[in-house]
């Protein structure tokens, strides 16, 4: 008897269920979730679990059978290597996004002066190096580095100078591979300035130069308050990618001469990958995940303040 | 609509049924009865060399009934080095994996004793070397079998006419085909005069010093000629020693007569410049050789394989071995081991060798003599000692004695030119040393 009680009560339940089931379903928060869910799940595997996996790693000993919490980090902090890594990091990535963020600035001014017909075919020639993958574009500036047969010093053995070892001395590895970075990133900042650019309203020059401004001052007091958010969130977003590079370094130096032009990436592959030291390898990694991560919630935070204010 | 529910009662009773049948069900002896077997094996350089192990695997497949799937992993990109990491890591992937040098001792906890399989085909081939055995047994445990596949001696391979015209030595008349060397006068003090002599004819030696495996096993070699340790068997940091203070020097007056970029070359650099016929002597396998070969004849023609320089210590030469090994997660080891055993059966060698153009080396002394070598060309010979034949150097590897762990740091993080290059480049001697001290006692980490 009490089965029958439990079914006839089961009934309404059941149906009151799917109602607001399909209310639930027919809400646009809901809809928007379940659209993001595979990109959701994308990232918790492709993001989130490696992210937490190498935290873990990085607590492990060497042999990885023992939780030594935080001792990889105090091994690190007295090496001589791992200091000049991060010193050259540092160089590496202020820097390349430093004169991405002048060259970009530079060149969107011009691309922004073109008249609107021709504007186009520049915006595509100028993203070129932006659009070849770094892998491939990199080995190109590898063999015109190269230290026996390079292209540039072939060149300059025809104009009479001595020839330049490229990536074979410190400061020119450095500088190489800087350069290389520069080249590949300054079209992403052009593009980003160039938009900013177009949104800034034609108004606000013309009485600027009613004021009398000249071209420093409108550039100073119209255009870049106007791009300040732009400039702040490209250049957060290029100083991450850029303390994360990889590609780059490798391909050209290895991070060699020397251990001069290794960055974070670069020396946690030596270390983890071929060295077999995976945990080190690990911590070397997410060494900069706070520094940037505080970076990033200062910048972030100026911007909302900014938007607020607007 | 009406749902028919499959009761508690009926569902355990279909199990049972179904457990039932297949428990008695008769055995059938398919065409894949041995189970399945994959396998990660290395890519080899020479084009069509994989062909060989292919056809070896299964013609021993289809024999034992096994499933065999093959991965030919490169090492390009490190790409071997990640799968290896990779399958450590998961505990699952192929059964046999191609691990080179310092792997099988870095993945030691992981990998299935091999004793057996070593044993028996030492006792068939002949002893293996002591850098086999240094590299590929932990304790009494052998952790893979020592493969043919990869294995390399990096000797020099110098230009008949260059060292004859500039140096005045007649490479071919101290390292005769066919028959014994008569290298006695092949010391390191000899090889200085040389290099001084070649560099002055504006064909310098290409050795390179930077990070990659051939400027360390060349820098290794001369190292252990100078009988320079800088971290001993027993794990000790030795490096501030009279020996190595030597070696420093040694290499200090040598690199004045390498290539000014040496620093920056790396395994591509030291081919490149024996093909563009700009050195006189380069430290490789006969890969070089090998692509003088198909680019530029009249190059290959006067190439000349041979050993190193006798040093105060003995001769030295790099060895770089292979392993095949079984990962302790395998699902069919016995299938594996038995496939490992087909793989360095002498014939099966001898076709691998050939297949390779006599690139690959056998670790097993009885399996150093195959005609391939002796008969590659032109010229002819011109491979007859790369395999050691007469045992006149000792075969060892970089950062050696050191416990292969600590070894492998040594190694990957080039400490050893680092060390010449910083001395080289005017920093006193008792400051390179004390960096490099510092930095071996980072590689004791345990």
């Amino acid at each position: 008897m009490a089965d029958v009680a439990i079914e006839r009560n089961a009934a309404p339940r059941t149906a009151r269920k799917r109602a607001s089931l399909r209310t639930a379903l027919k809400r646009k928060s809901t809809a928007a979730f379940l659209m993001t869910l595979p990109l959701i799940l994308l990232i918790l595997l492709l993001v989130i679990y490696p992210a937490f996996y190498s935290l873990h790693l990085a607590t492990l000993n060497k042999s990885m059978q023992r939780f030594i919490g935080l001792g990889n980090f105090q091994f690190l902090f007295k090496r001589e290597t791992f200091w000049l890594v991060v010193e050259q990091s540092c160089i590496f990535a202020i820097t390349a996004v430093f004169f991405k963020a002048l060259i970009g600035f530079i060149v969107a001014h011009f691309v922004h002066n073109i008249p609107a017909k021709g504007q186009r075919k520049w915006r595509g020639m100028l993203l070129v190096p932006w659009v070849i993958p770094p892998a491939m574009s990199t080995l190109a500036w590898l063999w015109l580095f190269d230290p026996s047969y390079s292209a540039f010093n072939y060149l300059l053995a025809g104009v009479g100078v001595d020839r330049i070892p490229w990536t074979g001395e410190t400061g020119w590895a450095r500088f190489s591979v800087i350069l290389v970075n520069i080249w590949f990133g300054a079209p992403f900042f052009m593009i980003m300035y160039l938009a900013s650019l177009k949104s800034v309203p034609d108004q606000l020059y013309e009485a600027a130069a009613i004021d009398g401004a000249n071209w420093w001052q409108r550039i100073w007091y119209v255009t870049l308050p106007m791009m300040r958010n732009i400039i702040a969130i490209t250049t957060l977003f290029s100083v991450i990618v850029t303390f994360a590079n990889f590609d780059i370094v490798r391909i050209l130096t290895a991070g060699g001469p020397l251990d001069r032009t290794h960055v974070f990436a670069t020396w946690a592959f030596r270390i983890g990958i071929e060295g077999g030291d995976i945990p080190l390898g690990a911590s070397v990694s997410l060494f900069m995940v706070p520094i940037l991560a505080i970076a990033a919630v200062f910048i972030l935070r100026d911007i909302n303040k900014r938007g607020n204010e607007s | 609509m009406t749902r028919k529910k499959l009761t508690r009662r009926q569902f355990i009773a279909a199990t049972a049924l179904s457990s039932a049948a297949l428990v008695t069900a008769p055995y059938v002896r398919g065409a894949h009865a041995a189970g399945k077997l994959s396998i990660g094996f290395w890519d080899h350089w020479v084009p069509g060399a994989n062909k060989a192990s292919t056809d070896i695997v299964n013609e021993w497949a289809e024999k034992e009934k096994v499933e065999v799937t093959i991965d030919y992993i490169p090492s390009q990109g490190n790409k071997n080095l990640l799968t290896i990491a990779a399958e450590a890591q998961a505990k699952s992937g192929h059964d046999i994996l191609a691990m080179p040098t310092w792997w099988p001792h870095a993945q030691a906890e992981l990998l299935e004793p091999m004793n057996d399989v070593v044993e028996g085909l030492i006792k068939q081939n002949g002893e293996v070397n002591g850098t086999v055995q240094y590299l590929g047994k932990a304790g009494n445990k052998w952790l893979g079998v020592p493969a043919c596949v990869g294995s390399q001696i990096k000797g020099p391979c110098s230009r008949i006419d260059l060292m004859k015209q500039h140096a005045g030595i007649d490479v071919q008349a101290m390292y005769p085909a066919g028959s014994a060397p008569k290298a006695d006068g092949w010391t390191t003090d000899t090889f200085l005069k040389a290099a001084e002599a070649c560099h002055k004819g504006g064909v310098p030696f290409g050795i390179g010093l930077g990070e990659t495996s051939d400027s360390v096993d060349t820098v290794g070699a001369f190292f252990l000629a100078f009988g320079a340790e800088v971290v001993d068997a027993k794990g000790n940091v030795v490096v501030k020693n009279d020996n190595v203070r030597q070696a420093l020097e040694y290499y200090k007056k040598l690199m004045a007569f390498l290539p000014s970029d040496a620093p920056s070359w790396d395994d591509g650099s030291n081919n490149r410049w024996l093909v563009s016929g700009r050195g006189a002597l380069i430290m490789n396998p006969p890969s070089a050789w090998a692509v003088a070969k198909r680019d530029a004849p009249q190059i290959a023609e006067q190439c000349w394989t041979h050993g190193f320089p006798v040093g105060p210590k003995g001769r030295f030469a790099p060895f770089l071995p292979y392993f095949w090994s079984v990962w302790s997660f395998s699902k069919n080891k016995e299938a594996a081991k038995s496939v490992l055993t087909r793989l360095s059966q002498p014939d099966a060698v001898e076709k691998m060798v050939a297949a390779s153009g006599g690139y690959d080396l056998p670790a097993f002394e009885k399996l150093t003599t195959f005609k391939t070598w002796a008969e590659e060309g032109p010229p002819k010979g011109t491979l007859y000692h790369y395999p050691n034949p007469h045992k006149h150097q000792l075969l060892s590897i970089s950062a050696s004695p050191a416990p292969p762990k600590v070894a492998q740091q040594i190694y990957t993080q080039a400490t050893l030119t680092k060390m010449c290059v910083r001395f080289y480049r005017g920093e006193p001697m008792e400051k390179t040393l004390a960096w490099a001290e510092g930095e071996l006692e980072g590689f004791m980490r345990s």
